[in-house]
């Protein structure tokens, strides 16, 4: 055995080997390499995100506009209350996170269970939100007109509350009737088996047309923002030729394809950066499960120490750390 | 681990924590009334706030270096400018004291910061200076968008 030990002279040199110059485990710094090179993942997308709003930085969509529900408080107009309280509850999940890390360098088992128990709570209350975020703004409220150039036209009227004059935005359904049509949707099974079509639209333009020639005080909106910062309501006479002239058809709600609120890369955008957040949340929230059993059963008892538990809170406060942005650059800005 | 060090002044030592439990609760309550105030603004958008707080500089080299330099007061509303320093703010106090970069060694944390800092600064820059010149082309050349 002696002929394998080599000696270099070195031992307790620079660079002799064996030093911590970061003081820091080979598990946490392996920790701080994935979330810089993930936080570098992010920021690509939120890059992009500003890359295609600042393209079309005078027809983007407003946040407040779109995001206006609140669960079980159905018709109000609530922009922002939703978003705030789950940012709350990550923050809150975070600071449970950092309660149980700090009970792991106290040794204190039974604290490090319950608070870990919280952090999977908010986690998943937070996952759960943002599903009912992703359905409320796929299913949509208002209903639009897509015109050829990939525009939407919005509806509402003028009224009056509390003195001033704003306008209001009424839904496509409201003033227009489905009219027959022949038409039907082709599905794979009545035709060639390859071939199919996603729903037909429920009215046509035509029916549209229609119904906001009968109702005279509905104007159109556009996706164009002015001076003042709002989206442009065009005349009586604008909003009818437009309809009649670059209709191509009605929408409603959002996917990767059309969105009722503007512009589509605002929807794929939206899809695909709070789904890749979402994502995070979840296997988070999984990875949390796993140590949480781990600490139920004692293995970091036995083992002395909790850095697990640092490790993975490392993990959940950087997908705290990442929502603060996308909550900034989706909602806020 | 049991004698863990914590440093447990924030605000370069304006307030002092008795224990890292206080601390924790100490940061929940600033991110909070952060984001608040953030909620707040975002809702109500005070009118005073919605336009930058500075007027382009003209003529000259140094004209133009200074509209780079107070590029986020000159090109964006107040508002917005805000937001995002918030938003830094609530970020740094994650980072520092949720994520311990504050116990750590300086050298880990201007690893950890100054690498995601600069890789991020230059992205930011490079795709929002020619998202502006398409928007210009798609404004000014003869792209029509109307129909």
């Amino acid at each position: 055995m002696d002929s394998t030990i080599v000696s270099t002279g070195t031992e307790g040199k620079t660079w002799g080997g064996g030093n911590q110059p970061l003081k820091s485990s080979y598990g946490k710094m392996m920790m701080w390499f994935f979330i810089v090179s993930d936080a570098l993942t992010f920021s690509g997308f939120l890059a992009a995100y500003g890359f295609s709003r600042f393209k079309f930085i005078d027809y983007w969509p407003i946040a407040d506009e779109v995001f206006t529900h609140v669960p079980f408080l159905h018709g109000q107009e609530l922009p922002m209350i939703y978003v705030a309280f789950m940012t709350f509850v990550l923050i809150m999940s975070s600071v449970t996170m950092v309660l149980a890390v700090d009970a792991g360098h106290e040794m204190k088992k039974n604290k490090v269970i319950w608070y870990m128990f919280f952090t999977i709570i908010g986690g998943a209350i937070f996952v759960g939100s943002q599903a009912w975020e992703w359905a409320t703004f796929i299913k949509g409220d208002y209903g639009a007109i897509q015109t050829n150039g990939g525009n939407i036209l919005q509806f509402g009227e003028y009224k009056t509350v509390d003195g001033d004059l704003i306008f209001k935005r009424v839904a496509v359904e409201e003033f227009t009737t489905a009219s027959e049509t022949e038409r039907v949707q082709h599905e794979n099974k009545n035709g060639l088996w390859f071939v199919g079509e996603s729903a037909l639209p429920v009215f046509s333009v035509d029916d549209v047309y229609h119904g906001l020639e009968s109702h005279p005080s509905i104007l159109v909106r556009t996706q164009t923002i002015n001076e003042d910062g709002e989206k442009t309501v065009l005349s009586r006479e604008a909003s009818l030729s437009q309809v009649k002239d670059n209709g191509k058809r009605y929408v409603k709600g959002a996917n990767l394809e059309v969105n009722e609120y503007g512009a589509p890369l605002f929807a794929d955008f939206f899809f695909f950066i709070t789904g890749f957040h979402g994502f995070h949340v979840l296997s988070g929230v999984v990875i949390n499960i796993i140590i949480f059993f781990n600490v139920i059963i004692g293995t970091y008892e036995r083992r002395k120490n909790y850095e697990m538990v640092e490790k993975v809170g490392l993990y959940w406060h950087f997908v705290d750390l990442v929502w603060v942005f996308v909550f900034t650059f989706f909602y806020l800005v | 681990m049991a004698n863990h060090a914590h440093k447990l002044e924030i605000f370069r030592g304006l307030i002092k924590f008795k224990s890292n439990t206080q601390k924790i609760w100490g940061v929940l309550l600033l991110l909070s009334i952060i984001t608040a105030v953030e909620v707040v603004l975002g809702i109500y958008k005070p009118i005073s706030l919605m336009t930058p707080s500075m007027t382009p500089f003209e003529g000259g080299f140094g004209a133009l270096l200074c509209n780079i330099i107070f590029s986020g007061f000159i090109y964006m509303k107040s508002l917005n400018l805000l937001f995002i320093v918030l938003t830094i703010v609530k970020a740094y106090y994650i980072a520092w004291d949720f994520m311990h970069l504050r116990d750590e060694t300086k050298a880990l944390r201007r690893l950890v910061v100054w690498t995601t800092i600069f890789l991020i600064s230059y992205l930011i820059f490079i795709l929002l200076q020619e998202a502006g010149y398409i928007e210009s082309v798609y404004t000014n050349g003869f792209i029509k968008r109307d129909f």
